[in-house]
């Protein structure tokens, strides 16, 4: 089964990552509130229903994936196997 | 400065991209202490009642700083040792390490300059009162370097409001903030008092060629802790 774990910033969190691309959008004529910058882990799971892929990903974001203190995280289960 | 009696053993920890390592066995060396390397995946430590992680990018600093290197093998007996009230010294990445391993509170974030900042920074003590910093005084003004991408202290406003009001912020940064850290923090100690993290690099700061000799200070502090805790285990 494939995964996919989006991990972002918390809101309140300063993202100088995305405060400067968002700059650079405005420098290129865009019309942009705001940016902010995450990160993206595609996953390839060895076994399991997709119950037990969830409650495996929770553990890998809270254990790994993703610093609670000052990042969110989302898990998309892609497929089944 | 060495004193009498059995010199002080104290554990430097070596992970995959650790690059301080040395500077910091030579600056425990100089201060009258024996360093003991130790490689990140031993399972047990030495004989010691201190510990160094040391400056450096382990692994890449890939993922985050330090998050990689908390689940090495060697980092189960550091946890033991800091629950035991050993000594654990987290410089730079050790720092960006014990904030991920839940042993500092937390967490490092890349320097709002988006730049990687190497220079003299100046720093106040803000407690004299700890194992790392006995031989300051208290509002003292050091100079240490930094060398860092990753340095900016984040805590939200309850955590630093309880860091504040326990007097756990050992060191803060004077004038301009290098990096962004809130409430300017360079160091700062666990509840207990015998674990410390700090983003300024002490070792680099040992003699007077290289410009500064304060980083002395707060190592032969941590020398000094360590050698009592080595000839009285009990009394740490």
């Amino acid at each position: 089964m494939r995964a996919t774990v989006l991990v972002r910033p918390k809101p309140g969190i300063l993202d100088p990552q995305g405060e400067a691309v968002l700059g650079s959008l405005r420098q290129l004529g865009f019309a942009v509130e705001d940016a902010r910058i995450g990160r993206v882990v595609d996953l390839e799971l060895a076994n399991g229903g997709r119950e037990q892929a969830r409650a495996e990903l929770e553990r890998m974001c809270e254990q790994l994936l993703a610093n609670p203190l000052i990042e969110s995280y989302e898990i998309e289960l892609v497929g089944e196997a | 400065m060495t004193g009498t009696g059995p010199k002080a053993r104290i554990a430097v920890v070596t992970f995959p991209g650790s690059n301080d390592d040395r500077d910091a066995a030579l600056a425990l060396e100089r201060l009258g202490a024996e360093p003991v390397p130790v490689w990140h995946a031993d399972r047990e430590l030495p004989d010691v009642r201190a510990v160094i992680l040391p400056g450096g990018f382990s692994h890449g600093d890939y993922l985050r700083a330090g998050a990689l290197a908390r689940f090495a093998p060697v980092m189960g007996p550091i946890q033991r040792l800091a629950a035991d009230g050993g000594l654990v010294l987290g410089i730079c990445n050790g720092f960006q390490i014990l904030c991920e391993a839940g042993l500092l509170p937390g967490a490092l974030r890349p320097n709002h300059s988006l730049s990687f900042v190497c220079r003299d920074v100046p720093l106040t003590v803000e407690r004299a009162d700890t194992p790392f910093t006995a031989r300051c005084t208290e509002r003292q003004r050091l100079s240490i370097p930094v060398k860092h991408g990753e340095g900016c202290f984040f805590a939200d406003s309850e955590l630093l409001a309880e860091l504040e009001e326990s007097g756990r912020v050992v060191l803060r940064y004077e004038g301009e903030n290098p990096n962004g850290s809130v409430a300017a923090i360079a160091g700062v100690v666990n509840a207990e008092g015998n674990v410390m993290g700090l983003m300024p690099h002490p070792e680099h700061a040992v003699d007077p060629l290289t410009g500064s000799t304060d980083g002395a200070l707060l190592l032969g502090s941590f020398v000094d802790a360590a050698r009592r805790a080595t000839t009285a285990p009990a009394a740490v």
